[in-house]
């Protein structure tokens, strides 16, 4: 499999007293979900810097699953998430406040039917 | 004269500790959190398999040493590593390189050692064979993208390329315990890894730009117990607790 690697800003490499070392700069930023078990659903748990895709499965691998977390992983590009705005709150969530009918508080259950 | 297989556990061993602990040294100090992270996850991996093979071949000698005499209890001319094992980091692509030759040619011997004649040398080779595909693919792809990275970059993995390249032929090194643990069945023939392992190297160098190393020159001596200078200052570290409070616990 070709990778697209050329031309990344994130390999520059400086000298510093110590050490030559890789520069970290413009390295895109990747959310990552695990999956615990079978059954459940992925849920986010953190994020990490990567050049790429493969290289930041590897890393959600390193970073979140060293103490038997996950069965399965996601990554996705941080960019790629479209988020509600936090200025926009009162209009997007307000108005659910006032209907507490969607609730399902009202119904009565048989007892036949246990917990649900 | 000590037995054939104990030997042969010993060197094996020695590779594996004498490469974590190197590997380990980055601990702190890898170029993002995130490889700070995976190095040290593949340098506990190599410990532990380290452990395995001392303990195993404390049992093996019946001379009452443990995991901890083998690993911290010799001389420098005792450890039987392969000299590839023992040299010094270098940069991030010398460090990433040596990764991937070791952790490819563990994939291939461990992969065949699963069939060994010897159950526990198959129930460690089990476990160990998925903890080096993970490192063959890992350190793989950082050998890929550094190989065809930026102009920067290359010339460090080559110049890697080019440091490591005499130390590569040793992998195939067949001393007398080597050719009478193929004869029985218990490790892996080392020459028949050999064209599995450039192949393996090939697709990877293929993938980044680099040319194949030549094997032709090969340093040799580690089996032997003959070490580069770098090995008595990773002895000095790595031994330092268990020379100063001998059989100290904690």
């Amino acid at each position: 499999m070709r990778k697209n690697v050329n031309n990344l800003p994130c390999l520059q490499w400086l000298q510093n007293e110590r050490n030559l070392v890789t520069v970290i700069q413009d390295i895109p930023l990747w959310e990552v979900f695990i999956r615990p078990r079978n059954g459940l659903a992925h849920r986010h748990c953190g994020s990490l810097h990567a050049t790429d895709a493969e290289m930041a499965l590897q890393a959600a691998r390193d970073v979140y699953t060293r103490r038997g977390e996950g069965l399965s992983v996601w990554v996705i590009p941080s960019a790629q998430i479209v988020a509600s705005d936090p200025q926009d709150r009162d209009e997007m969530f307000d108005p659910s406040d006032d209907k507490i009918y969607r609730h399902p508080n009202f119904y009565n259950i048989p007892d036949d039917v246990g917990h649900m | 004269m000590q037995k054939p297989l104990f030997l042969a556990l010993l060197q094996l061993a020695d590779d594996h500790l004498i490469l974590g602990h190197r590997l380990s040294e980055w601990c702190g100090h890898a170029p993002m959190l995130e490889e700070d992270l995976a190095m040290p996850n593949i340098a506990l991996d190599l410990i532990g398999q380290a452990r395995a093979l001392y303990s195993y071949a404390g049992v093996v000698e019946e001379a009452g040493r443990d995991e901890d005499v083998l690993a911290f209890g010799r001389i420098e001319r005792e450890y039987q590593n392969l000299l590839i094992c023992e040299l010094e980091n270098g940069d991030f692509a010398q460090t990433m390189l040596r990764q991937f030759y070791f952790a490819s040619f563990m994939l291939l011997f461990w992969e065949r050692a699963q069939v060994s004649s010897d159950t526990t040398v198959a129930a460690i080779a089990a476990k160990a064979v998925k903890e080096a595909k993970y490192h063959r693919r890992h350190c793989g792809e950082w050998v890929i993208r550094l190989g065809d990275g930026t102009e920067e970059s290359a010339l460090r993995m080559q110049a890697a390329c080019a440091f490591l390249e005499p130390y590569l032929g040793e992998f195939f090194y067949v001393d007398g315990v080597a050719l009478e643990m193929a004869e029985n069945s218990t490790l892996p023939d080392l020459l028949s890894l050999r064209g599995a392992w450039l192949a393996d190297v090939s697709e990877v160098f293929g993938a980044a730009q680099i040319s194949p190393p030549n094997l032709s020159h090969a340093h040799k001596g580690g089996r032997q117990g003959r070490h580069t200078e770098c090995m008595g200052h990773l002895l000095a570290q790595l031994q330092y607790m268990q020379r100063s409070f001998p059989n100290m616990t904690w």
